[in-house]
């Protein structure tokens, strides 16, 4: 019964979709990552419809929308992380490079390899050292490496998440005795040491102050030559700062998150082409 | 403007009325608080501060290198209940801890699972069991059953189930406490769910499963009738696990229903004993489990 339903509910939006949404530019370096009519609920709750754009590779990609508009759970089905939550689920394509991350043969731990993710809050892991937690991903998937291999991984991202010099002489301290901004750029350097094409973040500067903020941005602009960046925020004057492109999502009256704009940052904040992208960057709403 | 400062008047002294009537309740209510806090650590040091006041006389070297005199004689230790209760505590403890962490992690990192719940219902039933039936129910299969006869190993096998629900119920709490952004963060790294929960879950809780394995190796220890079905006593000194075994509380039984003073003193040391074991064994444990990292 509830099939029914939401496909009346997906196909409706999809002709009101293909007007509003522009075709992604191609740039040079191709698609990074590719999501189409991605659907995702959370227990009966269906949270976003009909999703399809395509991530830009080499750059930042910045989703933006109210509270409530699915911003999140989009980029968690990304790297299949929003199955974690009891209940939820999701259907559509996703492909990151030539992987189809929803395909029956996928399996999720080899999908999260390929993606970094950091999260709202800084969540180093309290008991181990600055250096453990930099070297968690690979020891948790199990590389073999050899001390000194270990300890230029451990250096090499420190200096890329920008924190290598703040804690140069403390990487056998906790993790956890670290500001909000060291945490967080931590909890960066933890993403990146697996090598991940992909690096997802789920409003990572929401729980810090503007000078940790400022850092993180200034790290990202560095950072997109050499990853893909994914960041999820409610701050417009962020996602216009640190972004290449620009994906505007939003919930409608049935409380679906759907996407609604996608393209150019300037573009999307100069000249909308949405009228409820306008009434949200002109701050009428949300 | 007369009215007005009229009802103004009337207001104010009603509003003092309440305000002090608010005030003497609060009183009330903080002193029954504080009443009941004293007399439950009253009871605490009452207790303790007699066990040691009595206690003491009893011990002497002797007391910890002897074992104790036949009926009647005067002198002796309890050196094989020590021994014994040492022994009974690791073999219950080694079956139990891992039993009740393992059932605990599954009835929280796999809450979702089919199992979660009858696992966390059935540790309860277990935990509400006297632990007198629990020692029936092992003299029926173990003394009676397999091993044919009164042995360490029933007794190991009966305190241990005695510990399973505790250290899993204690430990379940514990596992809630850990944040599920760290499960998550993990996640994310392309670990394995079995690689997440064993070595950033456990870790990160350690301090609460060795609280909780304390808990449970002090009620274990401290456990006396389920003893008497299963590793019955032993006057000599034996670590078999297949042979009977002495252990504090039966020893203390033993001294405290003879008609001699001098083995009344005994139990009193004895008590004592028992309460230092379980206090040392609980320091140590806490002691290893510091932080690793500072």
């Amino acid at each position: 019964m509830s099939i029914t339903m939401r496909d009346t509910k997906t196909t409706e939006r999809s002709a009101d979709q293909a007007a509003t949404q522009p075709a992604a530019e191609a740039t040079a370096k191709g698609t990074a990552v590719r999501v189409e009519h991605l659907d995702a609920w959370y227990g009966t709750h269906h949270a976003i419809s009909g999703v399809t754009l395509d991530f830009p590779a080499g750059t930042v990609t910045a989703v933006i929308g109210p509270s409530g508009c699915g911003k999140s759970t989009l980029v968690r089905c990304l790297n299949r992380m929003h199955e974690v939550t009891p209940g939820a689920r999701a259907r559509g394509g996703v492909f990151i490079g030539d992987v189809d991350v929803y395909s029956p043969y996928a399996d999720p731990v080899e999908v999260r390899s390929m993606v970094g993710m950091v999260f709202q809050k800084p969540n180093p892991f309290p008991m181990m050292s600055v250096y453990d937690n930099v070297i968690a991903g690979p020891r948790l998937r199990g590389w073999k490496m050899k001390r000194r291999e270990a300890d230029d991984l451990v250096e090499r991202n420190l200096r890329r998440a920008a924190l290598w010099d703040e804690v140069k002489d403390k990487l056998h301290r906790s993790g956890g005795a670290l500001s909000g901004g060291q945490q967080q750029r931590l909890c960066i350097a933890r993403a990146l040491a697996t090598d991940p094409s992909v690096l997802l973040m789920d409003e990572p500067c929401s729980a810090l102050d503007p000078i940790a903020t400022y850092k993180i941005e200034e790290l990202l602009r560095e950072l997109s030559s050499e990853v893909t960046i994914v960041i999820v925020t409610h701050n417009m004057q962020q996602a216009s700062r640190v972004s290449e492109h620009t994906a505007f999502m939003l919930a409608g009256d049935d409380s679906v998150g759907r996407l609604v704009e996608f393209g150019r940052t300037d573009g999307v904040f100069t000249n909308p082409k949405d009228k409820r992208t306008e009434a949200y960057i002109t701050g009428r709403f949300g | 403007m007369a009215t007005q400062a009229a009802t103004l008047a009337g207001a104010i002294p009603a509003r003092h009325r309440i305000i002090a009537r608010r005030r003497i309740a609060e009183r009330v209510i903080v002193g029954l608080l504080a009443l009941a806090t004293l007399a439950s650590i009253a009871i605490l040091v009452t207790i303790l501060s007699y066990v040691i006041i009595q206690g003491i006389p009893a011990i002497n070297l002797e007391f910890f290198t002897q074992r104790p005199k036949p009926f009647g004689e005067v002198g002796g230790g309890v050196q094989p209940a020590l021994v014994g209760t040492l022994v009974l505590a690791a073999v219950a403890g080694a079956i139990a801890i891992p039993v009740g962490i393992a059932a605990a992690i599954f009835v929280v990192e796999y809450r979702s699972g089919r199992f979660a719940t009858p696992v966390r219902f059935a540790a309860e039933l277990i935990a509400g069991l006297p632990s007198i039936v629990v020692g029936v129910f092992v003299w029926a299969f173990l003394v009676r059953g397999l091993i044919g006869h009164f042995a360490a190993l029933a007794g190991a096998v009966a305190l241990a189930v005695i510990m399973v629900p505790i250290v899993a119920r204690t430990v379940e709490e514990v596992l809630k406490l850990v944040p599920n952004s760290l499960r998550e963060a993990a996640l994310a790294l392309g670990a394995p769910r079995w690689k997440v929960i064993l070595r950033i879950v456990v870790p990160t809780a350690r301090a609460g499963i060795i609280t909780a394995s304390v808990l449970a190796l002090a009620r274990a220890a401290g456990e006396t009738a389920p003893l008497l079905l299963t590793a019955l006593g032993n006057d000599f000194f034996s670590t078999d696990l297949l042979r009977p075994i002495g252990a504090l509380p039966l020893q203390i039984y033993r001294y405290a229903i003879s008609p001699y003073d001098d083995w009344h003193t005994k139990a009193w040391g004895t008590s004592l004993v028992l309460v230092l074991v379980i206090g040392i064994v609980a320091l140590l444990l806490r002691v290893v489990a510091r932080e690793r990292v500072r």
